[in-house]
C-alpha cells in the first residue's frame, strides 16, 4: 500500500479497525499519494483521506460500476495490460444473455430453485459449444448450498481446457470487453447520484483521481473489509473492484490489488486451514453426496489436467492431503483413503446449522474462542437454540455471554427462557492466551508468523491444540478394538505428534505435517512443486508448503524489518512459495520487460533465460515471455509465457467470470434484502440468487414498494470501534479498553434526531422484525442524511461489541440481535451491513413487553415467514 | 525526607536542564528517578504476535519469574515498526486479567449455579457425550442410497482466534469422525 498513487478504502473503516496497518496509507500520503475513503459515515479514515465521499449503505457496485463505465467509455483504461493479461479478449457462448437482455437477470435463472444454471455464461469453444467445467455444469442451487465459491480462495475455478476464441482487436461483439461495455453502460453519473446519494462532481474526481493514478507509470490500490463481504451479493462488491483494478492494469504490480482487510490475527489461517463446513486445507472442496460420490469424480472436479496452471494438479494436493490425515491406511488401493471423508448434502453453514439446533437436530456444540450469543446475526434465534442443546463445551478466556446465556441472557430477563427449564449441559473449559502457547497466525496479507511460547497457561487454562489433541486420544481409546467401519477414519488417523517438556503435542510436528514431507524419511517438502500423486509424499494443506523448508520454521524468521530487500522476506513465510506479491509476472508487460522505471518489479532477463526481480516470480521461472505452448498441454507446460494469472484456468484475469459465481458472470446491482428504496437500475429489486431462512425467528422488513415498508423506515449499518475487538470476548473484559468505549451507542444525523426527538447523549430504542435493541444517541454530522431518488434516506450506524451478560466490565445490547440472516449465495455469508429498522426516543421496554413491542411492529408492517423470500421481483420482465 | 531545595522548583529546573518543554529532566522528581522499567528487570523477552486484528502486529513480551510482566511492540516487525493499537497495547491484561477464567465450570442440566470439575473428568465426560452425540446423528446415506459416513449430531464453531496448528488438528478429528458442521468467523 505503501507504494500506491492512489488509496481507495471502501467498505471498511482501516484508520480505526487497522489502525497499525493504517500507517502504511499514511506513509504513502506522506509521499504524496492520494486516499479516498468512500463510505456512509465519517471516520478517522476520513479525516485524513484527501477526499471523503459519503455514500448510501449496500450500493457500492453502482459506484464501482459507474467507475467502470467511466473508464471503457472514455477510453480510460490500460489497454495493453487489458488485451495481453486479461480475458477481454476472449469470446462468450452465443448462448448468454445479459441482464440488459432480461428485466435485470442473466440467463439461466431457474425460478424453481431460485437459483442459475451458469451453463450459457461459458467461453465458445474453438470446436463448437461451449468450455464447461472439467465434469460438465453444475447448477447455482448445488455450488450454492456447499458455498463453491469459497474454494476460489486460492486460485479461479476449473475449466475442461484452456481453448479459447480470442480476438484482440475487442471489438467482436462477444467479446468479455464488449459484453462488459454493454452491460456497464447504464452505470451512468446520474445513476449514481440517485441510487448511491453521491454527487456528480465527487464522481468526476474520483474517477479522475483513479485514471490519473493508473497505467504504466501509477497504481492504484483498494482496500476493502466486511462492508463489502457482508452483504447478499457481497462477492459481486469485491469482483466489481477485481474488474476496475484489471481495467486499469492494478494487479501484480508494485502498489496495485485489491486488500482484504481481514478481522481476525488468523482469519486468514482458518480459511487456508478451514474450521469451515464446505472446505478441506488449500481450498479443496469437502465433497458433496451426487457429485463427489467416487475418488475420480472428486479429483477431475476439482481440476482438469487440461487446464493451464498449477490447479491442474489438484489430484496431487488431494493424495498428499489424505496421505498426511491417514498414513498407511491411504492406498492406490483404496483411493487414498477418500471414502473416509464425510459427505455434505446441502449447506452446513453456521446458521442452517443454528437453525437446525433450534429444532433440536444438534446434540453437542463447540464454541471456541468465538461468541455467537453476541457476534453471530439474529442474536436471539442463537440463544434460543443453544437451549436446545444438550451439550455445549465453550471455550475461552473469559465468561463470555454464550457461555451464560441460560442465566443471564436477554430472554431470562425477558421471560422467554427460565433457567430451570432449560436442560443444556455446559461446559467452560478456560483457554490459553497467545503468549502461553506456541503457533502460528496467517494475517492479512497471507503471512504466518510463529508465536514463541513466553509461560505456561494458569490453573486449569489449556490451548486449543492440547485439548483437542487429548480429546482425540481418548475418543480413539474408546473406539479401540471396535469393528465398525464407521469408526475406521478414527482409528486409522495418524495423531501422534512427539509430546513437548510438558507432555503436550509439539505443535512445531503439527506445523511439519501441514508443510508435508517424503513419507520414507520424513524429509520436509520445500515447495508444493515436489508433491507427487503417487503416496511417497504427504502434506495436509499444499499452499503452506515451503513454510517448514529445510527443516526451518520459515514462519519464525525475524531478521530486523525482514532483511535488507524491498520485499523484508526475511520476516514470517508468505504462502504461497513466500512470494510477495502475487501475479507478479504482470508487473511486467508482454515481453517480459517492466511497464515503467518507476514501477519495475520482477521481468525477464535474456542473459540468465529466467525471471528476475526483488521477488518470487509467481510464474514458471525460466518460461520464455514469447512462449507459446500448446494449451493442450495443460498445467504449468500449457501457460503461454503472457499468461500471468497462473492460477486461473486460462492464464488471464478474469474481467468476466464463466465459471464460479452462481448469482451471475458479472456484478450487477440489487438492492439489499431489506431496503427502503426501489432499484432504479432494473426491475428486479433484490438479489435473485440469495439465500434465505424463512422462518417465524427471522422475519423480514417489507422492502420499498411492498406495503407495509414504512414502518421500518431507516437504513442501519454495524460496524467496529478502534476499542473493542468482535463480539467483545477479548475486549469488553478489560479494564482499560472498556473504560475507553464503555457503552452501546448509535450514531443518527441532526435530521433523524429531530425527526424522532432524539437527544444528544439521552436513550433510543433501535427496532428491526427481529429485536428491539436500546442505545445511548450520539447525534452527529458524521452520518448523513442522503438524497436517494429525490427521497431523503437516514441511516444509523452502530457498533456491535456489547452483550447482555453479567460478568463483563461492561456489557450493553447486542447491535447483532437486530440483524436478520439474509446470505450471499456464494459465500453463505450473511449481510449485516445494511438493513431496515425504526427509532424511536427513550429506552426500550422490560420484561415480557419487549417481545410485544416487536411484534407490534411486525404486525403493523404485515410481515410473515415469507415476507421478503419473493426471487423475482417482477417474472412477466423476465419472460417467466 | 530529604530538606526541599529551591534548585528543585520546577520551572527553574526546566531552565537549567534545557528541557524546556517539561517532558523530560525537569519533570523528574527523586522518585521517579529511582523508578526502574518493568522491561528492564524481565528475566526474558519472547518475541510473539498481537492475538486481536489481521494486520499482525509483532508484540515483545517481557516475563519474569514466569509470570508475563509487559507486553510492547516490536521494533523489528517490518508490519509494524513496533506500534501497537489501543488493543494490542492492551495485551498484557488478556493475560494477567483478574476477571479470567482459569478454572474449568460445569453447569448441570437445569442446575443454575456452575460447579467446579477436574480436567480429567471434564475431558472424558466430552468425550462420552462427543461418541454418543455422533453415534445418535449418524447417517450412512442418503435417500438415494449414496455414502454420506457423517454425523448431524455435534458442530463446533470458532477458528479465526485459533492457530493454524490448531485449526488443523481441530479439523481433521471432527473430519475422521464424520462431524460436517464446523464453522468459524470467516462465514461472518
Ligand atoms: S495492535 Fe492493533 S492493529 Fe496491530 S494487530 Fe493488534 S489489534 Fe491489529
Amino acid at each position: 500500500m505503501a507504494n500506491a498513487d492512489c488509496i481507495i478504502l471502501m467498505g471498511g473503516n482501516m484508520a480505526e479497525a487497522h489502525p497499525v496497518g493504517f500507517q502504511w496509507v499514511s506513509e504513502a500520503l506522506a509521499k504524496g499519494a492520494k486516499m479516498i475513503h468512500v463510505d456512509p459515515r465519517f471516520t478517522r479514515t476520513s479525516a485524513v483521506a484527501t477526499k471523503h465521499v459519503s455514500i448510501r449503505a449496500g450500493s457500492d457496485v453502482v459506484f464501482l460500476g459507474g467507475l467502470i463505465n467511466h473508464m471503457i467509455s472514455n477510453e480510460l483504461y490500460f489497454h495493453d495490460y487489458v488485451v495481453a493479461f486479461t480475458n477481454a479478449a476472449t469470446l462468450v457462448s452465443e448462448d448468454f444473455r445479459d441482464t440488459e437482455d432480461l428485466g435485470g437477470l442473466f440467463s439461466g435463472f431457474d425460478p424453481e430453485t431460485g437459483k442459475y444454471d451458469p451453463s450459457t455464461w461459458a467461453y465458445a469453444d474453438p470446436a463448437g459449444g461451449t468450455v464447461t467445467g472439467p465434469s460438465g455444469e453444475e447448477h447455482g442451487a448445488s455450488a450454492s448450498a456447499r458455498a463453491a465459491g469459497h474454494e476460489y480462495g486460492s486460485g479461479g475455478p476449473p475449466l475442461e481446457h484452456a481453448s479459447v476464441l480470442r480476438d484482440e482487436t475487442l471489438q467482436h461483439p462477444r467479446t468479455v470487453f464488449q459484453v462488459l461495455k454493454r452491460h456497464f453502460s447504464r452505470y451512468t453519473p446520474e445513476m449514481v447520484r440517485d441510487m448511491c446519494g453521491i454527487s456528480i462532481d465527487d464522481f468526476e474526481y474520483v474517477a479522475r483521481t483513479i485514471a490519473e493514478s493508473s497505467g504504466r507509470e501509477r497504481t492504484t490500490c483498494f482496500g476493502y473489509a466486511t462492508g463489502w463481504t457482508q452483504h447478499t451479493l457481497g462477492a459481486q462488491f469485491i469482483r466489481t473492484a477485481a474488474v476496475l483494478q484489471l481495467l486499469m492494469g492494478n494487479v501484480g504490480r508494485p502498489g496495485s490489488g485489491i486488500m482484504a482487510l481481514r478481522g481476525h490475527a488468523s482469519i486468514q489461517g482458518s480459511t487456508d486451514i478451514p474450521t469451515l463446513f464446505n472446505l478441506l486445507p488449500g481450498y479443496l472442496p469437502m465433497p458433496s453426496v451426487g457429485r463427489h460420490d467416487s475418488y475420480r469424480e472428486y479429483v477431475d472436479s476439482i481440476g482438469s489436467k487440461q487446464q493451464k496452471g498449477y490447479w491442474a494438479y489438484a489430484e496431487t494436493y488431494v493424495v498428499n492431503l489424505l496421505k498426511a490425515w491417514w498414513g498407511e491406511a491411504a492406498t492406490a488401493e483404496n483411493d487414498w483413503a477418500y471414502d473416509y471423508l464425510p459427505r455434505l448434502s446441502g449447506a452446513h453453514g453456521t446458521y442452517q446449522t443454528t437453525a437446525d439446533m433450534r429444532d433440536g437436530k444438534v446434540e453437542g456444540y463447540f464454541v471456541l474462542g468465538q461468541n455467537p450469543a453476541v457476534g453471530s446475526a439474529n442474536g436471539r434465534q442463537q440463544r434460543l437454540a443453544m437451549a436446545q442443546l444438550k451439550w455445549l463445551v465453550v471455550r475461552d478466556l473469559n465468561m463470555i455471554e454464550s457461555a451464560t446465556w441460560w442465566k443471564d441472557g436477554p430472554e431470562i430477563e425477558s421471560g422467554e427462557l427460565r433457567t430451570e427449564d432449560i436442560a443444556t449441559e455446559v461446559f467452560f473449559m478456560p483457554a490459553a492466551t497467545h503468549v502461553e502457547k506456541a503457533g502460528s497466525f496467517t494475517q492479512t496479507q497471507r503471512m504466518l508468523q510463529w508465536r514463541h511460547q513466553a509461560v505456561q497457561p494458569p490453573g486449569q487454562a489449556q490451548s486449543e491444540l492440547d485439548f483437542f489433541h487429548e480429546l482425540g486420544v481418548r475418543i480413539r481409546a474408546r473406539l479401540a478394538g471396535s469393528t465398525d467401519p464407521r469408526d475406521r477414519p478414527l482409528l486409522d488417523l495418524t495423531w501422534d505428534y512427539p509430546p513437548d517438556a510438558h507432555g503436550n503435542p509439539d505443535p512445531e510436528a503439527v506445523l511439519a505435517e501441514i508443510n508435508g514431507y517424503v513419507v520414507d524419511d520424513r524429509a520436509p517438502l520445500s515447495a508444493y512443486t515436489e508433491m507427487k500423486a503417487d503416496g511417497t509424499t504427504a502434506g495436509g494443506c499444499w499452499i503452506y508448503t515451503g513454510v517448514y523448508a529445510d527443516g526451518r520454521n520459515q514462519a519464525a524468521r525475524r531478521v530486523p524489518q525482514g532483511g535488507g530487500g524491498v520485499t523484508q522476506s526475511e520476516w514470517g513465510w508468505v504462502w504461497p512459495a513466500d512470494r510477495r506479491i502475487l501475479y507478479n509476472r504482470a508487473s511486467a508487460d508482454r515481453d517480459g520487460k517492466p511497464w515503467s522505471e518507476r514501477k519495475a518489479y520482477m521481468s525477464w532477463d535474456d542473459a540468465q533465460g529466467r525471471w528476475v526481480g526483488p521477488d518470487n516470480v509467481d510464474f514458471p521461472v525460466d518460461k520464455h515471455p514469447h512462449a507459446r505452448p500448446d494449451p493442450s498441454l495443460g498445467g504449468a507446460e500449457g501457460l503461454a509465457g503472457d499468461d500471468p494469472f497462473v492460477m486461473q484456468a486460462d492464464g488471464k484475469g478474469w474481467l468476466y467470470t464463466p465459471k464460479g459465481l452462481v448469482d451471475g458472470p458479472l456484478p450487477a446491482h440489487y438492492e439489499a434484502a431489506e431496503s427502503p428504496v426501489r432499484n432504479a437500475l432494473y426491475a428486479q429489486q433484490q438479489a435473485p440468487a440469495r439465500v434465505l431462512l424463512a422462518r417465524s425467528d427471522n422475519m423480514e422488513a417489507p422492502s420499498a414498494g411492498e406495503p407495509g415498508a414504512d414502518v421500518y423506515p431507516y437504513v442501519f449499518t454495524t460496524y467496529r470501534l478502534t476499542e473493542h475487538h468482535t463480539a467483545g470476548g477479548m475486549s469488553r473484559w478489560s479494564p482499560y479498553l472498556a473504560e475507553l468505549q464503555p457503552e452501546m451507542f448509535c450514531e443518527v444525523s441532526p435530521e433523524l434526531a429531530a425527526e424522532r426527538g432524539l437527544v444528544n447523549g439521552g436513550w433510543a430504542t433501535i427496532v428491526s422484525p427481529r429485536a428491539a435493541i436500546e442505545a445511548r444517541v450520539l447525534v452527529t454530522d458524521r452520518i448523513r442524511s442522503l438524497t436517494i431518488n429525490g427521497r431523503e434516506v437516514q441511516q444509523v450506524g452502530l457498533p456491535y461489541h456489547w452483550g447482555v451478560g453479567s460478568d463483563a466490565v461492561v456489557t450493553g445490547d447486542a447491535a447483532n440481535d437486530l440483524l436478520g440472516v439474509m446470505m450471499d449465495p456464494n459465500t453463505q455469508i450473511q449481510e449485516s451491513k445494511v438493513a431496515s429498522c425504526d427509532v424511536i426516543a427513550g429506552r426500550r421496554p422490560r420484561g415480557a413487553d419487549l417481545q410485544r413491542l416487536v411484534a407490534s411492529y411486525q404486525q403493523r408492517a404485515g410481515t410473515t415467514p415469507e415476507t421478503g423470500t419473493r426471487a423475482v421481483t417482477d417474472p412477466e420482465k423476465e419472460g417467466f | 525526607m530529604a530538606a526541599w531545595s529551591p534548585l528543585e522548583w520546577p520551572v527553574l529546573r526546566q531552565v537549567l536542564t534545557g528541557d524546556r518543554t517539561g517532558r523530560g529532566a525537569a519533570v523528574q522528581s527523586a522518585r521517579t528517578r529511582q523508578i526502574e522499567s518493568r522491561n528492564a528487570t524481565a528475566d526474558r523477552v519472547v518475541q510473539s504476535v498481537c492475538p486481536f486484528c489481521a494486520v499482525g502486529c509483532g508484540q515483545k513480551v517481557y516475563v519474569k519469574d514466569d509470570k508475563v510482566v509487559q507486553i510492547e511492540g516490536d521494533p523489528d516487525s517490518p508490519i509494524s515498526r513496533g506500534r501497537l493499537c489501543p488493543k494490542g497495547s492492551s495485551s498484557e491484561q488478556l493475560v494477567n486479567n483478574p476477571l479470567r477464567q482459569t478454572k474449568i465450570r460445569y453447569r448441570a442440566p437445569h442446575a443454575t449455579e456452575w460447579t467446579d470439575l477436574d480436567r480429567d473428568t471434564a475431558i472424558d465426560m466430552i468425550a462420552d457425550r462427543f461418541l454418543a452425540a455422533r453415534r445418535h446423528g449418524w447417517q450412512d446415506h442418503d435417500e438415494h442410497g449414496r455414502p454420506l459416513r457423517r454425523t448431524m449430531g455435534i458442530a463446533s464453531l470458532g477458528g479465526a482466534t485459533l492457530d493454524n496448528e490448531e485449526n488443523y488438528l481441530i479439523k481433521k478429528l471432527f473430519t475422521a469422525a464424520g462431524a460436517i458442521q464446523i464453522e468459524n468467523q470467516a462465514r461472518i
